[in-house]
């Protein structure tokens, strides 16, 4: 059995009355890829961005290797180690695509700077497919392209957990297989990955394993298979309308 | 360092002599001028240095320069002249960080409305504090001339431009470009977005203090109602941004034509300076985005120069 | 007493002007720094009316607020409008809106000192005093309070009961999703700056029946209102009209006990309490 990564406790969010996430527990382990999915609404973006520091939790506990990010600012969480990428795409638009990902290098987990940090950069753009477009504005890039500057970014400071919010979503089916592939090559490279998604074949064939969400709490864990064929996941999927 | 780096080098110290030896060939008015320009000059380009890449616009000049012409009021006569610019540098970094630390946390307009009122608080302390120990204004005379305030600051224009030309190429520098550009992208890749912004709007607030240090003598009589002045603050912001705050260099190019404008407006009809400033902020939003180094780089795209 | 009277009766109408800067920056988005230049106007008018014309500022507010709302949104229409259309970003809007309101500002000073000279200008209306509660107070002051509360409730109403000002909140929350529902954004935000300027004239109106104006003190009162509006917190009218108050309050404490030369002092004071402490307004949550 590999080692816990990252250990979620009981984490519950509050906006004013709203709770957004209800006491939810959970364990990604080393050189694996976690689902996080649900309906719209269920609280995953909410979990997300408490898991990179975007905001903290109410209570509970977020735990990195042993290191407690609940409640600290992003910038820390990032520099221990959680890399993420946006639900909509989120470039420098006056960078260049090179120096859009060495800004991911230059600060993150791993810190690279100068030609350390070049280089870095060009391996991943090399190895993202991205070197033809290397020297095109960031505004000229098409979606998939932009989606994959992004992850460049996240991936140049070396994280010990990726986070992908929605990664997938929007690319056409051509792209879509394109972007499975090359999550499957990072997740046979050995990176741990968090992925919340909407796309259910990119959940059956890229998952170890899933945690569901509903109205703001965990409804079940386990294999994709498992999960997907619960009857309490089946009526949530189902039970709102945007099955 | 490139051949680009050589190159620039070589043509940076080419004008900083030729700038330097204008009080030798220029007569006492392209003196004066040029000691203008030269504060102008100073003050924008450290400006930019900040709100350039950060898009965050700093009123608090004045605020700065004003504290930096009272350490030389308060100071002239029982220290040696040398040790107040950077005395008063210092306090302006001090109150750079005290001003950052409260605004810069939070988003870009708390930081303007912040930075806008503050010269004119400043001014009311002063004056406040004047009036309880039964001070007015003071008299600066020093034998300091004029030839030596506008050394004293193409030699601070020279520190400012190596600074900048330092920070372009330094991770901080980098990182106020990322956070100018998506700071929640800033937050995420693991830059400490309120300490990087903290640590470069300390600059712009030592060199204004250090400025106004130099300037003092200058105005021989200091009083509140002159030395925080708000005025100032928005022609350097103007001068910037006419200028263009994407190159080093950016702000010179607006310094020069505005203050000459400035000149020849103030001599032929003195009430209109105001309106004069208002037209040419319109005219930077409207007409020159970019100022005159983003004319400068369309042009050069348009017309085919290697980019 | 004195001073919390002296206070309030300052403090509403402050909560006039905060309120039309308000509605422009929380519905329209426009940061309008020349908000204090539309209050010069309006007060300049009120005094060129009542000095030439014989026409009490009070009446004159019919005329000073139509006239402003049309000229303001003709200044939104065909000055802030291209800004909003060509922003890439919120940020970028913002930047733009506060620079090119900076333009407006100097300009409008530079035209009112061109064309009403740079001297202090003031009439006396009302100038007699009014007892109330063992103290004297100015009644031009109580008027001028009395019409402020008037209008601003008058506002509030208008806002959380009709239909239109249902829209503009709506704007005011969310204009993306509120485009999604049938609002015109385009035309709310018009409207919302328009309005938010003609109310800040009519406060300027009262403002000039015992306030001495001048053609350059309007950033002063622009400061202010941004403090009562942070403050406050952006889009709350109730957190408008308690702010306006305080800073009224702490401003005429501050002129009376310690020094009248230091109330942008005292202004600022408040306002870095609350970006130490509570930077989402008074009544705002929180957000990490």
């Amino acid at each position: 059995m590999s080692r816990t990564v990252l250990q979620v406790r009981n984490v519950t969010k509050r906006f004013g009355g709203l709770v957004a996430v209800n006491d939810v527990s959970f364990d990604v382990t080393e050189h694996s890829v976690m689902g996080l999915i649900g309906p719209n609404g269920s609280g995953k973006s909410t979990m997300i961005n408490m898991i990179s520091g975007s905001f903290a939790p109410t209570s509970g506990s977020i735990r990195l290797e042993g290191h407690e990010l609940a409640g600290k600012p992003a910038h820390k969480v990032a520099r221990l180690g959680v890399g993420r990428t946006f639900q909509l795409v989120r470039l420098l638009p006056e960078l260049s695509v090179l120096d859009n990902v060495i800004a991911g290098a230059a600060f993150g987990h791993r810190r690279r700077w100068g030609a350390e940090a070049k280089a870095h950069a060009l391996t991943l753009i090399e190895r993202l497919g991205l070197s033809a477009v290397m020297g095109m504005p960031v505004s000229a890039l098409t979606y998939i392209d932009t989606k994959r500057v992004e992850l460049a970014r996240a991936l140049a400071g070396e994280p010990e957990v990726l986070l992908l919010d929605e990664w997938l979503a929007g690319l056409n089916p051509t792209e879509l297989g394109t972007g499975i592939a090359l999550i499957r090559s990072l997740r046979d490279e050995g990176r741990t990955i968090i992925l919340v998604e909407h796309v259910m074949d990119a959940i059956r064939s890229l998952c170890d394993r899933c945690v569901v969400m509903s109205s703001g709490a965990k409804i079940a864990e386990g294999s994709p298979a498992e999960v997907l064929s619960d009857p309490e996941v089946i009526r949530a999927y189902l039970g709102d309308d945007d099955a | 360092m490139s051949g680009t780096d050589w190159r620039n080098l070589a043509i940076s110290a080419a004008l900083l002599g030729l700038a330097a030896l204008l009080p030798v060939y220029g007569s006492p008015y392209w003196l004066t001028m040029g000691t203008t320009m030269a504060m102008f000059v100073v003050l924008a380009t450290s400006w930019a240095l900040f709100s350039g890449p950060t898009h965050y616009i700093s009123l608090a000049t004045a605020a700065f320069f004003g504290i930096g012409t009272f350490v030389t009021g308060l100071g002239f006569q029982s220290l040696p002249f040398w040790v107040l610019p950077p005395l008063a540098a210092i306090i302006g970094a001090g109150l750079a960080a005290l001003v950052g630390l409260v605004t810069l946390r939070l988003s870009g307009v708390y930081f303007v409305i912040f930075t806008l009122g503050l010269a004119e608080m400043v001014r009311q302390v002063v004056t406040w504090v004047q009036n309880q120990t039964g001070h007015r204004g003071m008299y600066v005379l020093t034998s300091i001339t004029e030839r030596e305030i506008y050394w004293m600051l193409v030699g601070l224009g020279a520190l400012v431009f190596l600074a900048g030309w330092l920070i372009g190429r330094s991770r901080l520098g980098f990182a106020l470009r990322i956070i100018g550009n998506d700071e929640t992208v800033a937050k995420h890749a693991g830059i400490d977005t309120a300490l990087a912004k903290v640590a470069l709007f300390m600059v712009p607030g030592a060199v204004a203090a250090a400025t106004g240090a130099i300037l003092a003598p200058r105005y021989i009589y200091i009083e509140p109602a002159t030395a925080f002045a708000p005025l100032l603050s928005f022609q350097v912001v103007i001068m910037a941004l006419l200028g263009g705050t994407g190159r080093l260099w950016g702000p010179i190019a607006g310094v020069i034509p505005f203050s000459l404008l400035w000149e020849a407006i103030t001599r032929q009809a003195p009430n209109q300076t105001l309106l004069l400033l208002g037209i040419a902020f319109l005219v930077i939003v409207y007409l020159l985005p970019g100022g005159f180094v983003g004319l400068w780089d369309r042009l050069r795209r348009r017309f085919g120069g290697h980019s | 007493m004195f001073i919390l009277i002296t206070g309030l009766l300052l403090g509403g109408t402050y909560a006039l002007i905060a309120l039309g800067l308000n509605l422009q920056y929380g519905v329209a988005r426009i940061m309008n720094l020349a908000n204090g230049e539309m209050l010069v106007a309006g007060g300049f008018a009120a005094f060129w009316l009542y000095t030439a014309g014989q026409v009490n500022p009070v009446a004159a507010l019919i005329v000073i607020a139509p006239v402003a709302f049309v000229a303001n949104w003709l200044i939104y229409r065909f000055m802030l409008q291209p800004l909003v259309k060509r922003a890439k970003s919120r940020g970028a809007l913002e930047v733009d809106s506060i620079l090119a309101t900076f333009g407006m500002s100097f300009a409008f000073v530079g035209i009112m000192t061109w064309a009403f000279g740079g001297g202090y200008f003031n009439y006396a209306f009302l100038a007699q005093p009014l007892e109330m509660f063992g103290s004297s107070y100015a009644q031009n002051r109580v008027v001028a309070f009395v019409l402020a509360v008037v209008i601003g409730g008058a506002l509030w109403l208008w806002l959380t009961y009709s239909r239109v000002g249902l829209n503009l909140r709506a704007v005011a929350v969310n204009p993306a999703s509120a485009s999604l529902v049938g609002v015109d954004v385009r035309r709310a935000s018009a409207l919302a700056f328009a309005l938010g300027g003609a109310v800040t004239a009519t406060g300027g109106a009262l403002v000039s029946m015992f306030f001495t104006l001048d053609a350059s003190v309007g950033v002063l009162f622009t400061m202010k209102a941004l403090i009562i509006i942070i403050m406050g917190g952006v889009g709350d009218i109730r957190g408008t009209i308690v702010a306006a108050v305080i800073l009224g309050i702490a401003e005429t404490a501050v002129a009376r006990l310690i020094d009248p030369g230091l109330t942008l002092a005292a202004a600022y004071l408040l306002f870095l309490l609350v970006l130490l402490f509570r930077p989402a307004g008074l009544f705002g949550k929180a957000r990490g």
